[in-house]
């Protein structure tokens, strides 16, 4: 999916990494490989492939991500 | 001449099943109703009357079950994998938009292939291109089928809406009574239907853990054979030119609605000129008002979604005005003969490339890969260059009549 990229610096993804506890299920779940696990904890390494579907969000057992977009 | 004796006859005696009750009651060639013995050579072939035991009274026995598996849940449809000829053409009419709305299969339990204790239940959608999709993929693989009732909506969109989630997966475990059906307690739910459904709760409201699978239904006899671990690529969307092609029918029909309404009203301004309404310059200037209607339709419903990767700019609207523009190019000479004035040319180009702009960017909707933020953002900037440019080409059109 690297050929297909839409506007970049829209996606409302946060990362709270301070509450991460390093489970993995949101590299797990996202559909584009925005996430990487890096010593235990996640790490964001393509913020603009994020097309805010929200599994991450879903199941992080934390609460450590989200994502706020305006209208569905 | 050798003579064969009745009871002699090597045709009756090969064939155990066909024994017949008594002496004299049959000769070489004809056996009297041997249904009445025999359940399995009855008009009916032994399938249905397998099925039969499962048939209710206004109810009607779905093409795709095969046979019903006894569980200590109760029986349980086993599906069969390969589409028929009705499958298939059903298809190929919801991919083109035709009750595409009204497409499902009843929620609840099925299995394929010899399911049993130890088999993996693999969650899916009500949506029947979905369960089809799904039983004709994982060929040779024996599992149960846990369909949820997602209103006839595939799994991703499902789950965006919330149909596919926490709260019907775990509804489904407890009403098909899966721990009766599988000695472990897991499910395999679809990778694309985690937007809707929280693997934490569902294990703290039912007992089952949820594993992950693969995007697409066709991998999934690689992931169940790999320990049920799913590679970098099967974790990953795609947007192959046959996916954007297959898309593009329903693009088109969803696109021919509101076409219908912008060629009665392209008719209507043809006809306004010096003098009173004409029918002969609706005629005349109509149609080539609708050919440059139909070059935006294919424009912005078809070609730009099908070449998409290959149009220049990361926003669909532009990518639509540079698509529209060139083919409102091939059509230049057409207009040109057929209308005569700049103005009115230049109108139907702009209406033209307008259309094709818009339809591209509701073509948004339908990737895998569009955040809502940014097609907000689109939006906010495109929509009012669409509105203008399509009032400024109706003001030209009317203008360039007299």
């Amino acid at each position: 999916m690297k050929d297909f990229r839409y506007l970049e610096d829209v996606a409302t993804l946060v990362l709270d990494v301070q509450k991460c506890i390093g489970c993995g299920l949101c590299t797990e779940v996202c559909p584009h490989a925005v996430f990487e696990m890096d010593q235990n904890k996640a790490r964001i390494v393509d913020f603009n492939a994020c097309m805010e579907c929200g599994a991450c969000v879903t199941n992080c057992p934390v609460g450590a991500v989200s994502v706020n977009p305006g209208v569905g | 001449m050798e003579t064969v004796p009745i009871d002699n006859n090597p045709e009756n005696q090969g064939s155990g099943s066909f024994q017949k009750k008594g002496p004299g009651l049959s000769t070489r060639n004809v056996q009297l109703m041997p249904a009445m013995n025999m359940p399995g050579l009855s008009c009916a072939p032994e399938d249905t009357r397998l099925l039969a035991a499962y048939e209710k009274p206004g109810y009607d026995l779905c093409g795709y079950v095969d046979h019903f598996v006894e569980t200590d849940a109760g029986p349980v449809p086993v599906i069969r994998p390969d589409l028929d000829k009705r499958d298939r053409l059903s298809t190929i009419a919801v991919r083109c938009g035709i009750r595409r709305h009204r497409y499902l299969v009843s929620p609840g339990l099925y299995g394929i292939g010899s399911p049993d204790k130890n088999s993996e239940v693999l969650v899916t959608a009500n949506f029947k291109l979905t369960f089809d999709h799904l039983r004709s993929a994982v060929g040779g693989v024996s599992a149960w089928i846990l369909v949820l009732d997602t209103k006839g909506v595939n799994v991703w969109c499902a789950a965006g809406k919330g149909t596919f989630s926490t709260r019907e997966l775990v509804k489904r475990i407890k009403e098909d009574s899966l721990e009766k059906v599988v000695t472990h307690k897991r499910v395999v739910v679809p990778q694309l239907g985690a937007t809707g459904v929280s693997a934490r709760q569902v294990k703290e409201q039912s007992g089952f853990r949820v594993v992950y699978g693969p995007v697409r239904a066709k991998d999934i006899p690689a992931f169940l054979k790999n320990g049920r671990k799913a590679d970098r690529s099967m974790r990953q969307v795609t947007f192959s030119l046959s996916e954007r092609f297959l898309l593009t029918p329903v693009e088109l029909n969803m696109a021919l609605k509101q076409a219908g309404i912008a060629a009665l009203v392209l008719l209507v301004l043809s006809g306004i000129g010096p003098g009173v309404f004409s029918f002969h310059r609706v005629w005349e200037k109509g149609l080539v008002a609708l050919a440059a209607l139909a070059m935006g339709l294919i424009s912005g419903a078809v070609l730009t979604p099908v070449l998409l990767p290959f149009i220049p700019s990361r926003k669909f609207a532009f990518k639509g005005i540079l698509m529209g523009s060139v083919c409102i190019l091939l059509l230049l000479p057409v207009i040109f003969s057929g209308i005569g004035s700049m103005a009115g040319a230049a109108s139907l180009c702009l209406f033209s490339v307008m259309v094709s702009s818009h339809l591209a960017m509701n073509f948004t909707g339908a990737t895998p890969f569009t955040s809502p933020s940014g097609v907000e953002k689109e939006m906010k900037q495109y929509l009012p260059v669409q509105v203008t440019g399509v009032l400024l080409a109706a003001g030209l059109w009317i203008y360039s009549a007299f």
